[in-house]
């Protein structure tokens, strides 16, 4: 058998994937229920020369890999909710200063310490709006270990081609479930490498002057070129300024880089959707039981199909909006009160017809959960 | 190189107040990496925020202005993952102990090969006057119009007992003892701390009826003694300037090359 064939939680998928990448520094602080992943990192990264670190704290976790990640680095943190909230001030500053980074949340319930061993959604809102200012945001998750490991790839990609942290939304049922991960050869899933500018030694380099397609190819520090990060409004030389039209032109820089490629980052799957009349909306583990829900009624001849959401931010209203423009009904299957399915109202012609189907108990989603629902927007009772 | 080849002219004139202690800061540092004949590639500088944080712009090193409080944090990220790289990471009070006092202690006690400066004027001065966790007892701060009733921390107390294997203290009076005392700490393989007790004229000084910054610093000198004096002994109240503790422990990035070849021999 091949022996990249594994049976491993979804936090070690994660941990793998990240590694497939070429993750080579880790920091964080143990939380439950991603603890595994800094774990697992402790006793891989050293053995292919790389580092982990674990610090006193979650901020100060998400502040080291933003220091390793400078000198060229690819880094990751992995937390849960009271750790992500701890990080919010820190997740900004790597959106100011683009500073290329991988934060892991693995969601349990809250607010507060909330319910750590149980699994909620509930930090979507946060992932999008957690730190101060306007700002975009990239995060994905995935509802199996295969999907994992691929997003998990991708968030990295991400990073390095943007120059921004990504948020990896897991959920404590996949974190915590084992099943098979099969691990991709190398060169199956292409990585995406920092770019690095060209500019020789010695020449006054710009390190925060966009090409055009607004991509930034930065020198690392310890290089040839130096110069200032800052988590103020700077200049092309990333010195602090209060210019009007600097600030507002670097705003806009931040947001559109992200934005306007919405659709390149825009990551979904697709089950039984060409023909589908009621469309489920779900993402994570609770995807599982709607996938479930949309084979059982599809073998009965209902045309009910699934759009599997992988990233959530920037949130996917063309998709969303396209697919969902023949159906009669659209119910959003997540476990917090609603908040894609408010996304998904806000993409859609008519939101009269998007329902939710939520449980915010701590407890997975059942396909029984989901099929009263469907029956009660079907007008057919429970 | 010239001590103004360290600086990065275009980003001048500084911020700082007229008679603010952290230029002497500044120089001196410079003076102390000048002796040490460093590339300027191979010199990082990370801060956090407040006035004496803004010194990082000015310096023509790689240099990390970060967010309150944390730069310790991001400068152990930063030297774990380029151990060739010096790091300097110059701090205020108030962000080196009170915001970042957790980080602080844990820098401390990792003994990571970097150069903590923490300037001490005793007071938030870029938000305008505000007490300090080093303030002290029955001092005036825009926010202790009552006098201050919070006792402050000793640096260099702190230091020594979280387990940094440098820690000094000098002032902006001494300045030929600051740029020694800083280049020891930046040759230094293990975390260095230098508490740099520094006059902040406009707000800690105005407050406290200190008079203007040559009347502070040579308060600075009169309520100062070198480490050991005699005068100590005569005045407890005198505070001591120098270096405290100068001692080899093993450094943290070499600690980790130790975790690396266990971990790639197989071993646990």
């Amino acid at each position: 058998m091949n022996n990249q064939v594994k049976f491993v939680q979804g936090n070690e998928a994660c941990a793998e994937g990240a590694l497939y990448a070429g993750l080579d520094f880790f920091a964080g602080y143990p939380i439950t229920p991603s603890t595994e992943i800094a774990e697992r990192m402790s006793i891989q990264l050293p053995k292919i020369g790389g580092k982990y670190l674990q610090m006193e704290d979650e901020i100060a976790s998400l502040a080291a890999i933003i220091g390793a990640s400078l000198t060229g680095h690819k880094v990751m943190t992995a937390t849960s909710g009271p750790g992500f909230s701890l990080m919010q001030e820190a997740l900004g500053f790597a959106v100011m200063a683009e500073i290329p980074c991988v934060i892991v949340n693995v969601q349990r319930g809250g607010p507060s310490t909330g319910n750590p061993t149980h699994v909620s959604q509930g930090d979507v809102n946060q992932a999008r709006w957690g730190t101060h200012g306007d700002h975009a945001i990239v995060a994905l998750t995935a509802s199996n270990h295969q999907d994992v490991f691929r997003v998990t790839v991708e968030a990295f990609n991400i990073a390095e081609t943007y120059r921004t942290p990504v948020v990896l939304l897991f959920d404590e049922v996949v974190g915590h479930m084992r099943e098979k991960l099969t691990i991709p050869e190398p060169g199956e899933i292409p990585l995406v490498e920092r770019l690095k500018t060209s500019v020789r030694g010695g020449v006054d380099y710009h390190p925060y002057l966009p090409r055009e397609d607004g991509r930034l190819p930065m020198s690392d520090f310890g290089g040839v070129h130096r110069y200032n990060v800052t988590g103020l409004f700077h200049d092309m030389w990333g010195f602090p300024t209060d210019n009007p039209k600097i600030v507002q032109g670097l705003l806009r820089h931040l947001v559109d880089k992200i934005e306007n490629n919405s659709h390149k980052i825009a990551m979904y799957k697709e089950y039984y959707m060409e023909d589908a009349r009621r469309i489920l909306i779900s993402y994570g583990s609770a995807a599982r039981s709607a996938l479930h829900v949309v084979e059982n009624r599809r073998s009965r001849g209902e045309r009910l199909g699934l759009l599997e959401l992988q990233t959530l931010w920037p949130f996917p209203y063309n998709v969303v909006k396209e697919r969902c423009s023949g159906a009669r009904s659209v119910t959003v299957v997540e476990m917090n009160k609603g908040q894609i399915a408010d996304q998904v109202k806000a993409a859609v012609d008519d939101p009269g017809k998007v329902f939710l189907a939520n449980r915010v108990d701590g407890v997975l989603i059942t396909p029984t959960d989901i099929r009263n629902f469907l029956r009660v927007i079907q007008g057919r009772g429970i | 190189m010239a001590i103004r080849d360290f600086l990065r002219e275009r980003f001048f004139p500084h911020m700082w107040c007229p008679g603010c202690g952290h230029g002497i800061v500044l120089n001196n540092m410079l003076r102390a990496i000048q002796t040490l004949g460093m590339s300027k590639n191979e010199i990082a500088m990370v801060s956090g925020i407040g006035c004496s944080s803004r010194i990082s712009g000015y310096v023509d090193f790689h240099t990390l202005h970060t967010i309150h409080g944390r730069a310790l944090a991001f400068a152990t990220g930063l030297k774990m993952s380029m151990p060739e790289l010096n790091v300097i990471v110059p701090m205020g009070d108030g962000d080196a102990l009170s915001i970042g006092g957790n980080h602080f202690i844990h820098a401390c006690r990792r003994n990571i090969a970097m150069t903590a400066l923490v300037m001490n004027n005793r007071i938030y001065g870029m938000t305008g006057g505000q007490f300090s966790p080093l303030s002290g007892y029955g001092t005036l701060a825009t926010t202790a119009p009552y006098t201050n009733i919070d006792h402050g921390f000793d640096v260099v107390d702190l230091a020594i007992s979280a387990g940094a294997t440098f820690v000094a203290r000098t002032t902006t009076y001494h300045a030929k003892q600051m740029a020694d005392i800083i280049r020891e700490a930046i040759i230094h393989d293990g975390f260095s701390v230098v508490e740099i007790m520094t006059q902040c004229p406009t707000y800690f000084g105005r407050k406290n009826k200190l008079g203007d910054a040559s009347n502070m610093m040579e308060w600075m000198k009169d309520i100062t003694t070198p480490v050991g004096s005699k005068a100590k002994e005569e005045n407890p109240d005198l505070i001591e300037r120098g270096i405290f503790v100068q001692k080899e422990l093993p450094e943290y990035c070499s600690e980790y090359n130790k975790v690396i070849e266990r971990a790639m021999k197989g071993r646990s």
